[in-house]
Formats: structure tokens, sequence, C-alpha cells
């Protein structure tokens, strides 16, 4: 590949090099791989504790580490063995079912349960005193003080437990629940208004997720209004006022469902001295953390279990009202419950990604530069927050002036949660399309305005494999350029995420004298593959085939494990995985040189052989050598430790280039190809990061032309609460899809991966999709989702301006 | 779902025998009554030997008509090549008898609506959605699921290949993904990537493995050798 020259900004990002001073006691300064193959590699210093593992290389010169073997536990996922939390039965189990509300804003007057318990089959009823999910008064005072009150239909009220699943249903309906209903509203543009109905009586605010989302907190609120949560950084006034062009629109964006395959449930098992959840979520600590809290148990006397997992999304932290509810039954019923939520449900009560309205302007200067950014963005949480979508206009792009204002608005329908880079498809779609819409004013080309304001080292390289690409070549400058009614468009976006470690992340690795080798950590693996990650890295310590360690994860009897959300999980795991492994080697070789016949550090393990530096005997295998140790196992635990160059190469991206055919009849958009170049710094398994990768923008495309939660606004029910009419993207809606990675070294950690699941391509193909759109008809489109109608009613308007110069 | 049927669906065609007038005078359709035994818990019985599904119906039926439910009964079904005989109310799902009855926790309900086919298994060599299925209807038939699919402890190279090419991540939709894909080579052994999309067409993966799921069938089919 030839080689990039480097701006003077890139330069002192790249070339930070650490102080060549003594370095502090207990630590050393070392010289760690940094930057791009092929286009930036070189050496910089590091100062990092002594007791790290020597500097990886990178991974061309990996034997495991960087390679893509097997799924680890491709086996038991292909063949039906996998057990998820779906599939735990245990002895004597009851089935639990909710009782869900059955409109959307009300307060409870009374519940009669008696019918309900006395169906035989019935083991337990519990009326749920405190609901978890959705945004808190905070005005205690202003609560409800019998019944939590109900803010959108199918809200959680009460559950069952009984023998058959079926006898738990047919209770649920048993249930009476006297309503004293409220005016409700569901729709965003009504309930901005001052008369429109009230969610909450005053003030309220939502937590966030070990996933990030929630919303800010203290922030003013008016009517239903919460916010705006206002960011400034320079003038922007001037700004607009020094800028040569500006560019101002509109858009806006539907709400998304997680709709992961496995619904949001536990198994909960109640005894007097340990409380075990199996649990479909994406931190087995999490939950563990939520269940000891509410039920003022300590942590040592929760133990979860999350052995498999059917996706995630950024929705299943914590216990939620599940696993409460279940963990309530069990304690009053003494028998073990199952409850997982049913499709409905699980559209309804556990989360979504909120939608957004947003009007964003930015001026420019003639040669591109940004004067000025803002955004103002109303979205709905429902009667949660976390609609701010303020992170592409903040992060993307270098500005001079910059002015966020994101309003959350609550209407009467299920709070949201973190869902796979919270806010940033939203405010991608807004932004991109902007800055192309700039673009053709300044009559410059999009790449060619991106490398002028984008300052980030590895897109740059990014858009130059794109811009040297046969897709991009073969886009036409020229919009709307084909004559017949299917019209051919190719457009491009780029995507931001940031490093994000959690410090909660440790692991232990054992050896044994029969030569394997296992770690162990409570990790869960959400089904991006760090099961495969793990044992790769202490393949590549011991010198063994990855399918040869075992790995043992997801479960809170082990080193605790970080919350897989915010792409943490690889970035924060592997480097406490690879110390231990390191250690555990060290401590292997102290107690095989006796029988050696030499002392521990004439000794070195590498390439599965144990060499003696002084050649006191021929290398042996890594498993003879085992053999003489002096115990039957060895064992090291770590914890992460700091980044070894904290608050340098925050961010990761991507540019993703996609071509589109707009049939200009029907309305229909059909997505061709995309083209994808990503980065996640080392990729620690290719193939599995491109797995992710693929996943993320056909999330995207759904996302972008066909999943939009319906509410009917004269009754406030969802009315797609399935997977039919709720349409998600399937078999013969995927383009051809190509995904090339960029190695990106940012010497961090003793493994120095980072992480791929939000910067995947799901926050940039709505808008790739929309400049693609504007690239084949010469109109933008500027809504979400992208169906006929939407299509149709964008065609049918002239551009309000030229965007062709 | 275009190529589904199930054999619920197969039963409703044949039952406009003449001996079941008395069917169609009550204006209970077998479709109709399977909705409601979905939906209703109890005091609904099914009748063997005949489609006639009201209690108006049973007088006008044959006298050695045999009545099973509402409550339990033995139901023997061959499933992987062994019978099983399970305890089951008639009511009972094919997904369910497998699942909870027999253990086979392979294969996995979603939807429950027969809109992701999450759940499928081969009833003989058809694919069928088992969530929309009754235990009762597929008895007399073959039953594989994802745990059958492997021939003397080796995966089918379906499998294999999924493996080799990763096409799966959480694995939730796998079973179905390769159930589907089986059916497919079964009818079809040369297919194209076109009828690799049609085949699963109705199967959802909300991790979006789809390209993946393409290149092991086909290379399995020996189709082809892309790698996605």
């Amino acid at each position: 590949m030839a080689t990039t020259k480097i701006t003077p900004a890139e330069e002192a990002l790249l070339g930070a090099v650490a102080d060549a001073a003594t370095p502090p006691p207990g630590t050393e300064t070392v010289m760690m791989p940094v930057g791009i193959p092929g286009y930036t590699l070189h050496q910089e210093a590091r100062q990092i504790p002594t007791t790290q593992p020597p500097v990886l290389p990178i991974n061309k010169d990996l034997q495991y580490i960087g390679k893509s073997p097997k799924r680890w536990d491709a086996h038991a996922k292909v063949s039906g063995s996998a057990r998820y939390t779906y599939d735990i039965q245990l002895p004597g189990m009851l089935y639990a079912k909710f009782v869900n509300a059955a409109v959307p804003h009300a307060h409870i007057v009374s519940i009669d349960t008696s019918a309900a318990e006395k169906l035989p089959g019935v083991k337990g009823v519990y009326v749920i005193q405190h609901l978890l999910g959705g945004a808190v008064l905070r005005d205690a005072a202003l609560k409800s003080k019998t019944y939590p009150t109900v803010r959108y239909a199918g809200q959680p009220i009460a559950a069952v437990a009984a023998t058959q699943p079926h006898i738990a249903e047919e209770a649920a309906k048993l249930v009476k629940v006297q309503y004293d209903a409220k005016p409700f509203v569901v729709d965003l543009e009504k309930a901005r208004q001052p008369n429109a109905p009230q969610v909450f009586p005053g003030p309220a605010d939502q937590a966030g997720t070990a996933g990030g989302g929630g919303g800010p907190h203290g922030v003013t609120q008016t009517g239903n209004v919460h916010g705006p949560a206002i960011h400034k950084v320079g003038d922007a006034e001037q700004g607009f006022k020094d800028a040569d062009v500006v560019v101002e629109s509109k858009y806006s964006t539907q709400v998304q469902t997680h709709s992961a395959l496995e619904t949001h449930g536990v198994v909960a098992d109640w005894k007097p001295d340990l409380l075990t959840v199996w649990a479909s979520t994406q931190g087995t600590a999490s939950v563990r953390e939520e269940l000891a809290a509410f039920f003022h148990l300590p942590k040592s006397q929760v133990r979860v279990i999350t052995e498999f997992m059917g996706g995630g999304f950024g929705a299943k932290f914590g216990a939620g009202n599940p696993g409460v509810v279940a963990a309530q039954l069990s304690r009053q019923t003494g028998t073990p419950v199952w409850l997982m939520l049913d499709r409905k449900q699980e559209h309804l009560s556990v989360g979504n990604r909120p939608s957004s309205d947003q009007t964003l302007k930015i001026g420019a200067k003639k040669d591109g530069t940004l004067t000025a950014v803002q955004l103002v963005s109303f979205g709905s949480a429902g009667c949660g927050t976390g609609a701010g979508c303020a992170g592409p206009a903040t992060n993307l792009y270098k500005w001079a002036a910059l002015h966020t204002e994101e309003n959350d608005v609550f209407i009467n329908a299920g709070p949201a949660s973190a869902m796979r880079a919270p806010g940033h498809p939203q405010g991608a779609f807004a932004l991109e399309q902007t800055i192309d819409e700039l673009a053709t004013k300044l009559n410059m080309d999009p790449i060619d305005l991106r490398d002028k304001i984008d300052e980030n080292p590895v897109r740059r390289v990014e858009r130059q494999i794109i811009r040297e690409s046969a897709l991009w070549k073969s886009r036409n400058p020229k919009p709307n350029a084909d004559q017949g009614h299917i019209k051919r468009g190719v457009g491009l976006s780029q995507s931001v995420w940031y490093r994000h470690i959690n410090m909660n992340s440790a692991a232990e690795v054992r050896v044994h004298r029969d030569g394997s080798v296992e770690v162990l950590s409570a990790v869960q693996d959400i089904g991006t593959g760090i099961k495969t990650v793990l044992a790769q890295v202490l393949a590549e310590q011991f010198g063994v085939p990855p399918e040869k360690v075992s790995v043992k994860i997801g479960d809170t009897n082990y080193p605790i494990g970080p919350n897989s959300g915010g792409s943490v999980t690889t970035a924060s795991l592997t480097p406490a995985v690879r110390d231990a492994a390191w250690q555990a080697s060290q401590k292997f070789l102290a107690s095989v040189a006796p029988a050696l016949g030499t002392a521990p550090d004439d000794l070195v393990l590498t390439g599965g052989e144990v060499h003696s530096k002084s050649n006191k005997f021929q290398p042996i295998t890594f498993r003879r050598a085992a053999a003489k140790m002096d115990t039957d196992e060895v064992s090291a635990q770590s914890k992460r430790i700091p980044d070894y160059n904290k608050g340098h190469y925050d961010t990761y991206g991507g540019v993703d280039v996609a071509e589109v055919e707009v049939d200009t009849e029907t309305g229909l958009i059909h997505v061709k190809r995309i083209f994808a170049v990503h980065d996640c710094g080392r990729p620690m398994n290719p193939s599995q990061v491109i797995n992710q990768i693929n996943g993320g923008l056909i999330q995207g495309i759904s996302y972008a032309l066909y999943e939009n939660r319906l509410l009917d606004p004269n009754f406030g029910y969802m009315v797609n609460p399935n997977l039919e009419q709720y349409k998600i993207a399937g078999s013969r809606d995927i383009p051809e899809l190509h995904v090339q990675l960029v190695e990106s070294y940012i010497g961090q950690s003793s493994t120095d991966a980072s992480g791929i699941g939000e910067a995947a391509g799901v926050m940039s193909a709505a808008a790739a999709i929309g400049n693609a759109f504007h690239n084949a008809t010469g109109v933008r489109i500027r809504t979400t989702p992208m169906t006929p109608p939407v299509v149709l009613k964008a065609l049918s308007k002239a551009p309000q301006r030229s965007e062709t110069a | 779902m275009s190529d589904r049927k199930s054999p619920s669906e197969d039963a409703a065609e044949q039952s406009s025998s003449p001996q079941n007038s008395n069917n169609v005078a009550t204006g209970i359709s077998r479709r109709g009554f399977l909705k409601g035994a979905g939906i209703t818990a109890a005091g609904t019985a099914l009748l063997e030997g005949v489609q006639v599904f009201s209690r108006e119906a049973v007088a006008a039926t044959h006298s050695d008509v045999k009545e099973l439910g509402p409550g339990a009964v033995p139901v023997t079904l061959l499933v992987n090549g062994k019978e099983h005989t399970i305890q089951i109310e008639p009511r009972t799902t094919l997904a369910d008898a497998l699942r909870v009855h027999m253990g086979l926790i392979g294969t996995k309900v979603i939807c429950d609506r027969g809109s992701c086919s999450g759940c499928t298994v081969l009833l003989d060599k058809t694919p069928v959605n088992s969530c929309m299925t009754l235990a009762m209807d597929a008895r007399g038939h073959h039953v594989t699921t994802i745990e059958g699919l492997p021939q003397n402890g080796e995966l089918h190279p379906l499998q294999t290949a999924f493996v080799k090419h990763d096409a799966m991540q959480c694995g939730f939709c796998t079973p179905g993904m390769v159930m589907s894909c089986a059916a497919l080579l079964e009818k079809n052994p040369k297919p194209t990537e076109d009828d690799v999309r049609h085949a699963t067409a109705g199967n959802l993966c909300r991790c979006g493995t789809y390209p993946r799921i393409f290149a092991a069938t086909l290379e399995a089919a020996g189709t082809s050798t892309r790698n996605a």
C-alpha cells in the first residue's frame, strides 16, 4: 500500500513520545507499534509497569491473535446444544407471566388477584410495588402512594407463577385491574404543545445504563419537554456571520426497537443463602448489582449465570422488572421461576432507540472550514429520557463554534434504553447529509471536504481507500444523471465512536499439570465472540491451539467481567487476560524449573516450547514441561490496569459507501452494495470483527428503510408488536457487503485491543443511503424509515434549491 | 415463508370429504378451531380419526371416534429416528413437545407466530414452523430437529460449513437457519445464492449474519467457495 503524507496535527497525535527521563519506580520504558501498517506505522515509547507482559507485536507477527480461528463455541451453537437462559429447565420450576397495563396512562385504583390465585396450578402472584425503567420524578412527593402510575400500554403491573406456561398465561388474564384512566399522548409534536396531557406531574430524570443512554439530569422541564441540555463552545452566532455558506435543514427519525431474538428474561432460584439467576444479559455484573441493591442482599449471595445469550444491542443491562419479579416470585414460592418476556412485551417494555426531530445548521468558509455547527433536537424516549443525538455533530468534525440543544419529549410509551451507538444513527443521518449538502454548495468533492474538516488520521486513510475503490469511482458526481425511472446513486457516510474502558475487568488463568489451560471471567459473550478472543490470548501465550483452551465465562463466581456495552468488552478485558496468562506462565516456569535442573529466569516459554537460555537442555513442549510442575495447578489473577497513554487516540470510526437504485415509480429503494472500511484498533479476530460490521450495516439498512414502532394515536397502543408488521431486514434485503479492516495500533495496553460494536456501520448506513439517494435522484430525503410513501413524497417535491451547483 | 405449509393446512385441505359435511353445517372450520385452541386455555377437545371439532358434531360422527383431551394423553412421535412417547395435552405445539417434553432445546421459539422461522424443524423433508404445528399432527411423520442433523456423531456438512464461515453471532437463530438451509439442500442440491435467500426469507437473524449463511450454504452444496 502507498504511504500517506500525514499532517502536522496528525504528527502531533501520532508522535506523542513519552518523556525520555528516567521512568518512575516500578515502571519501564518500552517501544510499542503505533499507527497503521502500510501507512503510518512507527514505534512510540510508553512507560508501563514492570509487571506487564512483553509488548505484543503487530498481528502479522503473531500466531493466534489477529487470526480468525473458528468461533470457540460454534459447535454448540450450530448443533443446538448451546443452553440459553430461555432453555434453562430446573426441577419443579414454575413459569411466570406478567400482567400488563391495558391502557396508556392511568392511576391504578385496585388490583384483585383472588381469581388468579384460585386457578389450579398457580403457586404465586406478585403485584409490582416498585417499577424499574423509565424516568423517576425528582419530587418523591408527587409519586403515586399506592401502585406505580401506568405511563404506557404494556407496562408490567403484576406477575403470576404457575406450574405450566399456559396456566400462568390464563391466570394473568384473571387478575382484575381497575384503572382511573388519564389523558395520554403518544405523538411527539402533540406532546410538545402547552396543553398536552402530562406524562409526569413534575420534572423526572432517567439514569443511564452500562451501555450508555439515559439522559441529562437536572435540566429544565416544561410540560413534557425535558430540556434543553445545552452545550456551547465558542460563539456560534459569530461563526454563522463569518461563514461564506450556511446550510440548514430538518431531519426526523423513527423509534426502533432492539428486537433481540432471545427476549429479556431470567430464571431465578432463591435459596436462603444464595440467589442464583440465569439471565439473558449483557452484564452479569450489572444484574448482580441491581438484585443485591433491590433485595438488600450482599453481592456475595447473588450469583448470575449467562453461558449463552441471544442478542442484546444495548437493552439488556441490570435485572430489570423481569429479574426482580422472578426473584420475588421464587422467594415467595420457594421454587425456581422462569420468566421470559413474550415478543409483544419485548417490543413494549424493555427499551428502544428514541426518535428525533433535528434542525441542523452548519456554516463554512469557502475552503470548507466549519465556522459553526448548531443542532436543536427533540426526540422521544417514551416515558424515559436519552433522545440526545448531538454526538456526531460534536465529535466527527473540527469546528470553530458549537451550539447544541437536546430535548427529550415524554410521551406515553415504553422507556428507551441504550441501543447500539446511542444517538448516533440519528445524529449521523442529519450530519452526514448536511456535510454532503455543504460540499455541493462549496462545489467540493464530498471526500475532499471531509479531508479538510476531519482530523482523525485513521478515517483519512479509510477515505483514501474509499476514494480509490471501484465503487466510489463509479459514482457520477452529477446527481439525477440516470434517465429511466430506476436511478442509480452512490453516497458515503462516516462513523465515530469513543474509547471507553471498563476497569471492572478481571480474569484468572490456570495451568494444569496435564498441560491444559483455562481462563475464567464473569464476562458474558453476547454473540460478538469474546470467548474465542480470550482463547486466542491464551493460545498465543502458551502455544496451544485456541480450541484446546478452556474458556469459562458468564458466571459471577469467576472474577468480575465488564458489562458489554459501548464497545468496551474486548478493549477492557483482553489486557487483564493477557496479564493473567503472562503471570501464570511465569509461575509455571518457576514451578517446572527445579525438575528441569535450572533457575526460573533461565527459562522462556515461546511458541509452545520451553527453552533454556543457557542451552541446558533441548527445547521441550509446553505439555511435556507441564508434567514436571511441582504442584497440580498454578494460577494467576489480573485486573485491568489503566491505558498506557490515557487520553490519546480516543475515537474509532469507519467510512461506508452505499450504492442504491431508486425506483421513482414505486418509491422502493434497493441497496445494491456497500463497501465499508472500518477500524477497531488491533483486530483480535478479523473474521468476527467483519461479522459484526456486516451485522451493523444490516441493522443500519433495516433502520433506514423498514423498522418503525407505530403507536395508535387514538388508543395509545403499539400496533405492530410482532416480527412481521415490525419489519426487519431479511435475507432478500441484504446487499452485497464488502468490509475492509484498517489495523490501527495505538499502544494503550498489553493487547492494544479496541472495540467495534458501535462504529460498525449501524450509525452510518442510513446517512450513506440518504446521500446515495440524493446522488441518484437529486432530491434530499430527510426522514426515516425511507419507505415508499416517504420516498414518493420526497420525489413529488421539486428540490427547493439546486445542490448541483 | 413461501415454501412453507403447516401440516394442519394440509389436513384442512383434505377435510372436505362428504363424511365431514356436519363440520360445514356447524360452521366451525379446523383453522378456526385451531385458532381458538391456541387462545382459550381449556374446555375443548380434539377428536381422533376425523376432522370434526365441535361437541355438536360428535353425535353425528362414527361411533368408534376416540375423543382426546383436554387433559394430557400419550402421544408417540418419531423424532430424529427415535420414538418418543410423551404425555401432552392435545393442544400442545410441536415446539413445546420437543423443547419441554423431550428436552430438545435446540429448537427456539422466537416470535411464536410463524414469522421468524426460529423454530423450524423438518416434517419428513418439509420445513415447518414447529410453533404453528400441533404435536398431534406430527404423528406418523419423521420429525428432524437440529439435534438430529449430525450423522454418526459427525456434524452435517452444512453445520460444518456454518462453523467454517462463522455463519452465526449470538446463535439464537442458527438452529432454524440450519434447518431451513438443510431442507433447501435436500430439495435442491445445487442452489444459487438467490435460492438460499429464498429458502431463508422467513428466517430472521437480528445480528445480521446473512452473508455468512449464504456463503456457508453454497459451500456445503459445492456450488461456491466464496467467502463472505
